[in-house]
């Protein structure tokens, strides 16, 4: 792998106007993720989700260089209907449109910010592959006190072109004061075998509101990590939804720092998963100073021999008095082979706080089918019933009701 | 000043900080394959045992130490620790206990422990172990009429090859991690029980450690043995003098219940905390494991854990036969700068097998305390259930409480569920309480020992109140 990571390497960089301080920063991560390589299960973080050994299992050779001087031809097709919404379209992982029709020009402002590097916490080698291969990276700012009319689409398309690459995405989000931003994740997956990328950073400044969607429904056979990173400040709210669905392996991370009094973060998770696939959501919730407040629910539905993972971390800082943190997930086995693992965390240096988790997994309740099937039901409709009851729970939590609508038709669930 | 207050002011200062001026056999400094034969031979092992002892030296070799947890230490140099030392007037052991040195007669008389009438009164039969060598054990007679066997293991060794041969090593091998193999190759001393069949045992039966000799790894081993149907609760209490210098504490425990047996185990852990200022203290490094080998077995562990410098322990159950039920209970109390890692394994691996776990943490002063526990349902595991509670209270904005759970469930048919909360005692209650004349200190006092009582509960009578006296001693000073 090595030497075809510095010959792509080359290559990539050839085709850039680099200066030699970013390419030396580049050379730099790549040396970094040399040396580290993919996580694997030794790393506590990747513990239950052994991501270089499910690459080798399902890719193979991997390949690193992305030609992106050629453009792809935009397929309207997966556009969603009957919402008007802005839109970003990345295929193959090369940004090949930014739109923002329903919008004040003035107001959002893209700014070209490719020379700047990912330098999270509690992030690991992929931001350092990341880094050495991300090409451009844009940072949309939405000025203050600017509310979006219309929700943002990114989507995230593939098509058969590529096979068994690496691709690296990079968006840089920032919310000034008082404005808000409703952003939805989209995955469409035409090609096979690829490994995606993603890092967000988010950085909402006083009263700014982030609503942020990720949907990867549609089945494929594409493995995939995203990293949003999101720092609030005062009064900010961040909601971000996610639906874990479509690929074969897929892990989100949100990194959340409260640094600002009266922030909140709202993370919601859904898994539903069949076959073999292997999904993953780690959250790290920073309460950093007062009054600060995080709630997640992260539900599953696991059948054949699908394995989910939830890895949620509640860190209280001893000046964070006041923290309300609350952490629920649960789980449903349909069958024998499946597999839920779970690891909720409380790391808590603050005496005045309110903060519990709970974790609950197991089989269907066979005394609420019998319950449906004495009123007529048959096996099938009671178990779809109890199943979509059951998610609906967190769809219910998103709050904006547009999109709660679009994700319940998306994902079939009727009330 | 009042009896109450007086009584706290004894307690207050380390009760068990003396250490006792008694001759010392010592091994050469160090560890080697010369010191472990020398444990060997000045024990009279037989060949069998010293293979076994080397084997885990082997390991050990290849093994670094783990530094996952979350209480760091300083390095620790095993090459400068002595890791045999026997009081020299036991080199010809007392037959009876009026052959006893005075002196050691004495410090347990300090330490409480009623070794003569007040163990009859008691009812207990008592295995003191003083650095490492078994001092007498009583009851022994009537513990002998029902088959039971309870002695030093290293007697055990000479005495009963059979058994220990069979067992020892079965629940945690010489294979396991750092401590464990390192107690497997250096152990000196600790309780050997065998409950035979269909035997109800008609007493407590309890062990008292005591580290005493300065710069001396403390290396007990444990085995008991509860044969069908057979029923046997065993306390464990350990104290410490007050020294400077840390010292390591690492013993295993193994039980094993076989069909339909029972074996509750209970510690009470008092090892001297160190100083206000974090200095000195014991490392509290205790592997302890508990198969449940046959079906209908039951294994529960209790502890109280409220001293040492470091506690890093995780009691476990494997339960491997069907139906097995695996307990733990567990009150964990950190002060000053005491660190805590502790929790507790649940491995189901046979069918219908039921386990629950009750923590409670306590965090005062500048401490730091970390629950961190593991639940695995094996596919094999039908219909098994698992129920976790872990609750935290802190005591001020300088010390933590962590919780770290592991939850894996890889069967449809069982269910898992885990709650952990963390807060403060509430202003309300302490009002409410203040309000009918208690003082502040005894109304923490009455809220922290509600808050404990689930496991308490759990405690055979002579611990319970002892444990409740140790959770009010604990947080002395930590108000306010």
């Amino acid at each position: 792998m090595k030497e075809q990571l510095q010959k792509d390497f080359y290559n990539s960089i050839k085709n850039l106007s680099l200066s030699q301080k970013d390419i030396e920063i580049k050379k730099f991560c790549l040396d970094n993720f040399l040396d580290k390589g993919f996580p694997n299960k030794k790393e506590e973080d990747w513990k239950f989700s052994d991501l270089n050994q499910i690459i080798k299992n399902n890719i193979g050779e991997l390949s690193f260089y992305n030609d992106q001087a050629s453009t792809n031809k935009v397929d309207t097709s997966v556009f969603v209907d009957g919402l008007e919404h802005n839109k970003i379209v990345f295929i193959n992982g090369r940004i090949e449109k930014i739109d923002f029709e329903y919008e004040k020009k003035d107001q959002i402002e893209i700014i070209d910010q490719s020379e700047t590097i990912n330098e999270f916490e509690n992030s690991n080698s992929l931001s350092d592959l990341n880094n050495a291969f991300t090409n451009k990276c844009f940072k949309i700012l939405v000025k203050k006190g600017y509310q979006l009319a219309k929700p943002l689409i990114i989507y995230h398309t593939t098509n058969s072109k590529i096979w068994s690459k690496n691709i690296n995405l990079r968006l840089n989000f920032e919310l000034d004061k008082d404005s808000s931003l409703r952003l939805i994740d989209l995955f469409n997956d035409v090609s096979e075998k690829n490994f995606l990328n993603i890092f967000y950073n988010f950085e909402l400044k006083e009263n700014a509101v982030l609503k942020n969607y990720k949907v990867d429904k549609f089945e494929n056979k594409n493995i995939k990590y995203s990293f949003n990173n999101i720092d609030q400040e005062k009064n900010s709210i961040s909601e971000t939804f996610i639906l874990s669905s479509g690929s074969n392996f897929s892990k989100n991370e949100i990194n959340c720092n409260l640094n600002g009094v009266y922030a909140s973060a709202f993370v919601n998770g859904v898994f539903s998963l069949n076959n073999d696939k292997h999904h993953e959501i780690r959250s790290i919730i920073n309460h950093l100073t007062e009054n600060t407040k995080s709630y997640q629910l992260i539900k599953s539905v696991l059948e054949q021999s699908s394995k989910a993972v939830y890895q949620g971390k509640i860190f209280v800082n001893s000046d964070a008095q006041k923290t309300d943190g609350y952490q629920l997930s649960k789980a449903i086995l349909l069958n024998k082979e499946s597999e839920f693992n779970a690891k909720p965390e409380l790391e808590i240096y603050a005496d005045d706080v309110k903060c519990s988790h709970g974790s609950a997994s197991g089989s269907l309740n066979e005394d609420s089918i019998f319950y449906l099937m004495s009123r007529g039901l048959n096996y099938h409709q009671s178990r779809e019933l109890l199943i979509n009851g059951f998610l609906l729970d967190v769809v219910e939590k998103i709050t904006d009701s547009e999109i709660k609508n679009l994700i319940k038709n998306m994902i079939g669930i009727k009330e | 000043m009042d009896n109450r207050q007086k009584e706290i002011n004894n307690l207050k200062d380390y009760k068990y900080g003396f250490s006792t001026e008694i001759e010392n056999i010592q091994a050469p400094k160090g560890l080697n394959e010369g010191v472990i034969k020398f444990i060997s031979n000045i024990k009279k092992e037989p060949a069998w045992m010293l293979e076994f002892r080397l084997k885990a030296f082997e390991r050990f070799k290849v093994l670094k130490e783990p530094d996952w947890q979350k209480p760091k230490f300083p390095k620790i140099d095993y090459q400068d620790l002595y890791y045999y030392s026997a009081p020299k007037s036991m080199k010809d052991k007392p037959k009876s206990l009026d052959e006893l040195d005075p002196k050691l007669l004495e410090t347990y008389k300090k330490l409480g422990i009623p070794l003569q009438e007040q163990a009859r009164l008691n009812g207990i039969a008592v295995d003191a172990v003083f650095d490492s060598v078994s001092v007498a054990t009583t009851f022994k007679d009537e513990l002998t009429k029902q088959g039971i066997i309870f002695c030093p293991i290293s007697e055990a060794i000479q005495n009963h090859p059979e058994l220990v041969k069979k067992y020892l090593g079965s629940v945690i091998p010489t294979s396991d991690h750092f401590f464990a193999t390192l107690n497997s190759a250096v152990f000196t001393d600790g309780s050997f029980v065998y409950i035979p069949e269909g035997v109800r045992c008609p007493m407590e039966l309890s062990t008292y450690f005591r580290i005493n000799a300065s710069n001396t790894g403390q290396f007990e081993r444990t085995l008991i043995i509860a044969d069908k149907g057979s029923y046997v609760s065993y306390l464990e209490g350990c104290t410490a003098p007050m020294r400077d210098e840390n010292q390591l504490h690492a013993a295993n425990v193994e039980l094993v219940a076989l069909d339909d047996a029972e074996i509750k185990y209970s510690t009470v852990q008092n090892w001297y905390p160190g100083d206000q200022d974090g200095k000195g203290g014991i490392y509290n490094f205790v592997t302890k494991r508990g198969l449940c080998k046959g079906k209908n077995s039951k294994i529960s562990w209790t502890q109280v854990e409220t001293g040492s410098a470091i506690t890093w322990k995780y009691p476990s159950c494997i339960l491997k036969g069907d139906n097995s039920v695996g307990e733990f209970y567990s009150i964990a109390i950190t002060n000053n700068h005491q660190k805590a890692d502790t929790g507790t394994k649940m491995i189901h691996l046979g069918k219908n097998t039921k386990s629950k776990i009750i923590s409670k943490g306590i965090s005062a002063g500048s401490s730091d305390m970390t629950y961190r526990g593991l639940v695995d349902i094996s596919s094999k595991a039908k219909n098994s259930t698992n129920y976790t509670q872990c609750d935290s209270l802190l005591m001020g904005n300088k010390c933590g409480a962590h919780t770290v759970p592991y939850i894996k469930n890889k069967n449809s048919e069982s269910n898992i569920a885990h709650e952990a909360t963390t807060s403060k005692i509430s202003e309300e209650q302490l009002h409410y309480c203040q309000q009918r004349g208690l003082n502040p200190e005894e109304a923490v006092g009455l809220i922290v020992n509600g808050f404990c009582k689930e496991v308490l509960q759990q405690l055979p009578m002579e611990f319970a109140v002892e444990a409740q006296k140790l959770v009010g001693i604990s947080l002395e000073g930590s108000v306010g």
